[in-house]
């Protein structure tokens, strides 16, 4: 196997050569005589995990979710769950003898008359940002090197709805402490639950046990923040890992990294150090925001009037382009046959994110049938290579964004001393323009990416060496690629044939049946979607444009060995005791 | 080039897709790029001195432990803690020796791996996510025999009686959340559920109470109020609604504190512009209307006197309270409700009548 003859021997001299059988062996026997662990530990102890930076997006998640565990645990011991009215007599002066629930006044304890109690807060609500965070930027990684195709598309579903379940534990969690900012989010969650048609009402009396605020909400709110969403997300987060288990993970191409395997360290013990060290990374990273950086202070907003609001009032930074939405949406209602259809609610808080989410769970599967392909995909594509794919990705970032910047409308108003009447209708028009831009301007660009690849290829790098010829012509020097760079841009797919009718043509050549009710808008779609792509080039165009270089070659091969044959910046021979400027 | 060491040598055929044109490598493959040693694998000092760097990065770890121990006995917290740069000494000290104790912990995990433990790539082949066709064939066989025998394609009675019964197991489900809460029509004025204001299409307001000023509960006479001035007001019923007369208390203050808040401001009465059948409903340029927004019930609160504009801070409705309170910009529908005043016998602000409509955010059944 590994050849460990010259790693440190502080590894290999203890455990690869013991002579009897060590303690670490006696345990495993134990476990293995009665859970027969062995034949499955076999393959994965030694399980080869891929190495790259963004595949370490997904791990912060994941051990955010930990430190969420382990914080939120602790918080339960001191939170009363209670809307019971008290009268504050705790440390906090300047809220002492006022009327609360017992919500606030603990987390009031917690944060005041409970040692380390502020520090589990913080790190709480600073681990909960970095889980929503994470798994946005993980998700975004996935879908821009289309690591979501097939076989991968359930884990791509799995995914979002952890997203979705995160930023409704988000959610359920900030409005527990019963302070004024979380009151009024609930407030405005009421209005929203009661903008559905038919049933509004009744869920909103259903929800806070009659009528708004009641006092059934916090400890049903706590209920479903420490029970029934984290057991679905520890559900989703285990099946999540055993796909990413069975599937191996995805690797970029290079050389002797193929589609047929997986290349990097094994399980035990580089991945397990690594990510084992990773997750105390995360964690210290956690305590150190916990204890300088202030999040929620509670104790400054007190504690919830209905009758109060502060200026300013936002939700959580994962909750603001819904909030957005509802922001620069008009003030649209209809009346009609006695009843009252609230569309300026409906529209941007009930039908809005549920579209959105419901086009993020498909789309690997709109991707497969755009693209037609059946084929497992374990080697990542760069976001360049699917010009289209990255384009609607940074189309939906876009529209996102400028939601979210239409939450903080009056932020950014009082900020740049704008008015916020002009921002808000620049904003509608601009979350429907703004995308559409987005899209033409990141395909041209990926396109031309996918170019200059082609020229790096057909016609070397350009190396900064200008050549003056004896006619005195100027010309900058190219050289080949190195072979690795060069099967590593040349190792992807080309495209199916843009036009997209191939497939209904028959063994006669002629125009088959179509095969559904769809085929023909899928094909102008395909078309589309391909449209402008660049292939990688044909072995003929490679050849042509090799002969072209060799042809230069030999005219600039007197220069070879001297300093100006372009190889100081590509590792061919040193260049410590040359000097430019000497030849 | 060295051969790359594998786990596995079951390399799998690609199932070959028509639609798409076949995979082809323009370039030979170059293999695995050769493996370089590190300093630490064959300069033995370079090596001790990496033991020695990861030993010390988790004795600092222990260092911070004992730090965050003596910091949790030594620092008082509660609202004046011992402060350093303003932060609490109790939170920064535990905080940041945690962070120690942690960081310490995974920076020399890592460093392990990455100087003391093999750094060579290995290999493994995949597989693809299918079963193979004979374990595909097995199942099917294993599954068929097992619905065979259970007979259920054969009886259509046993298995629709079954598919109904489970089908039904959904309503449970959804019924026993019944009692989660009355249903609106179950609470307000001579309901099963009665309280004072009750209802979600009613205030506690009513003809002839006083409009009184929120947090202290005075009542209010017209000349109190100056130009351009706004108040946060309450019905006085939350101040001595309840029994014999007792401030009202707990959930029912709640509910009515959330439906009953208004806004009280003055302005000259020639800037007005009385609403249809609102012509008496100010009283020497008083007006009231509900605090609570049309669009999804935030309290209103930024009023601007220049322009009578009342602005909701959550969403930005703005509201003209000099023409009926109708939405000038923003996401909400409707005016904001208006409360018609009239001073009682001693002089102060009262109620002519209650809302002649809901307070708060629309509703399916409002009409």
């Amino acid at each position: 196997m590994v050849d460990t003859s010259k790693v440190a021997t502080s590894n290999t001299t203890t455990a690869a050569t013991a002579k009897k059988p060590s303690r670490a062996g006696a345990i495993a026997t134990w476990a293995d005589e009665r859970l027969g662990l062995a034949s499955m530990a076999k393959k994965n102890l030694r399980k080869v995990f891929p190495d790259h930076w963004s595949f370490m997006l997904g791990e912060i998640a994941l051990w955010s979710f930990v430190v969420l565990l382990l914080t939120g645990v602790f918080l339960t011991l001191w939170f009363t769950p209670s809307m019971g009215e008290v009268t504050y007599h705790g440390s906090y002066e300047q809220l002492r003898g006022i009327h609360m629930s017992e919500a606030y006044a603990s987390s009031l304890k917690l944060s005041f008359d409970v040692r380390g109690g502020l520090l589990m807060r913080q790190m709480h609500h600073w681990a909960a940002m970095l889980f929503i965070a994470s798994m946005m930027v993980h998700l975004l990684r996935v879908f821009f090197t289309g690591a979501y195709r097939k076989p991968r598309e359930l884990n791509w579903v799995i995914g979002s709805l952890l997203l979705l379940l995160g930023t409704l534990e988000g959610f359920t969690g900030y409005s527990l402490p019963d302070d004024l900012l979380s009151g009024t989010g609930v407030r405005a969650a009421d209005g929203f639950v009661k903008a559905t048609p038919v049933v509004g009402t009744y869920m909103s009396f259903f929800l806070f046990d009659g009528e708004f605020p009641g006092e059934a909400i916090i400890p049903r709110l706590y209920t479903i923040h420490v029970l029934l969403i984290p057991g679905l997300l520890l559900a989703l987060i285990a099946a999540h890992m055993l796909l990413l288990v069975y599937h191996k993970h995805t690797q970029w191409p290079g050389p002797g990294r193929t589609e047929k395997n997986v290349v990097g360290f094994p399980m035990l013990p580089v991945y397990a150090a690594k990510a084992g060290g990773f997750f105390f990374i995360v964690f210290g990273v956690t305590a150190l925001m916990g204890a300088v950086l202030s999040i929620n202070p509670v104790w400054k907003y007190g504690p919830y009037d209905p009758s109060k609001v502060t200026a300013g009032s936002q939700p959580d930074w994962y909750m603001g382009w819904p909030d957005g939405a509802l922001r620069i949406m008009p003030g649209i209602e209809s009346h009609f046959w006695g009843v009252t259809l609230s569309w300026n609610v409906l529209l941007p808080i009930l039908v809005l994110p549920m579209l959105m989410f419901t086009i993020l769970l498909l789309l690997p599967f709109i991707d497969a049938w755009i693209t037609g392909d059946k084929r497992e995909h374990h080697l990542l594509e760069r976001p360049r290579n699917a010009p289209t794919r990255t384009a609607t990705m940074v189309a939906l970032m876009t529209m996102y964004g400028l939601f979210w910047a239409a939450g903080g409308n009056d932020i950014i108003a009082i900020r740049l001393h704008a008015s916020i009447n002009q921002i808000t209708y620049f904003l509608r028009a601009a979350v429907f323009i703004g995308p559409v831009i987005a899209f033409v301007i990141t395909r041209r660009w990926c396109i031309s990416l996918q170019r200059k690849d082609n020229d790096d290829l057909l016609h070397g790098y350009e190396t900064g060496i200008i050549m003056r010829s004896a006619e005195g012509g100027y010309s900058e020097k190219h050289l080949p690629l190195a072979p690795s760079r060069a099967y590593t841009l040349t190792a992807r797919d080309r495209d199916p044939v843009p036009n997209g009718h191939h497939e209904e043509v028959d063994a006669n050549g002629l125009p088959g049946p179509a095969k559904g009710r769809f085929t023909g808008l899928r094909n102008r779609i395909r078309t589309v979607w391909y449209a402008d792509n660049v292939q990688k080039p044909t072995p003929e165009e490679l050849a042509a444009g090799h002969h072209h270089a060799e042809h230069e070659h030999e005219l600039q091969s007197p220069m070879d060995g001297h300093a100006a044959d372009g190889h100081q910046f590509d590792g061919h021979h040193l260049v410590e005791d040359e000097n430019l400027r000497s030849h | 080039m060295s051969t790359p060491p594998t786990n596995d040598d079951h390399a799998h055929d690609e199932p070959v897709d028509e639609n798409l044109p076949a995979r082809d490598d323009l370039f030979a493959n170059p293999g695995l790029p050769e493996h370089h040693w590190r300093p630490t694998d064959v300069d033995p000092k370079a090596e001790k001195r990496a033991e020695r760097q990861v030993a010390t990065l988790f004795g600092l770890s222990a260092v911070c432990t004992i730090l965050l121990i003596v910091s949790y006995f030594a620092f008082e917290i509660g609202e004046d803690p011992d402060v350093i740069g303003g932060f609490g000494a109790s939170n920064l000290t535990i905080g940041l020796s945690m962070a120690g104790m942690l960081l310490f912990i995974g920076i020399g995990i890592i460093q392990w791996a990455r100087k003391l433990m093999a750094d060579q790539e290995i290999v493994e082949y995949r597989h693809p996510a299918a079963s193979s066709e004979e374990d595909r064939q097995a199942t099917l066989a294993a599954l068929n025999a097992g619905l065979e025998e259970s007979g259920i394609g054969r009886r259509p009675l046993v298995r629709n009686s079954l598919l109904g019964a489970l089908g039904l197991l959904g309503l449970p489900a959804v019924v026993m959340l019944r009692d989660l809460g009355p249903t609106p029509h179950q609470v307000g004025p001579d309901k099963k559920i009665d309280y004072p204001g009750a209802g979600i299409e009613h205030t506690i307001w009513a003809k002839g109470m006083r409009v009184v000023r929120d947090v202290v509960g005075t009542p209010i006479k017209p000349s109190d109020l100056e130009i351009g001035d706004l108040v946060n007001a309450e019905p006085e019923a939350l101040f001595n609604g309840g029994e014999d007369g007792e401030p009202l208390e707990g959930v029912v203050l709640q509910i009515n504190k959330s439906k009953g808040a208004v806004v009280v401001v003055r302005m000259e009465p020639d800037d007005i512009i009385p609403g249809k059948g609102r012509e008496n409903w100010s009283v020497d340029g008083i007006v009231c209307y509900s605090k609570i927004c049309t669009h999804v019930g935030c309290p209103i609160s930024l009023y601007e006197r220049t322009t009578h504009h009342l602005l909701c801070p959550c969403h930005q409705s703005t509201f003209d309270l000099a023409d009926s309170a109708k939405v000038v910009f923003g996401p909400a529908a409707r005016a904001l409700p208006q409360l018609p005043l009239e001073v009682d016998s001693e002089g102060y602000l009262v109620a002519q009548a209650p809302f002649d409509e809901p307070v708060g955010p629309s509703f399916w059944e409002r009409g």
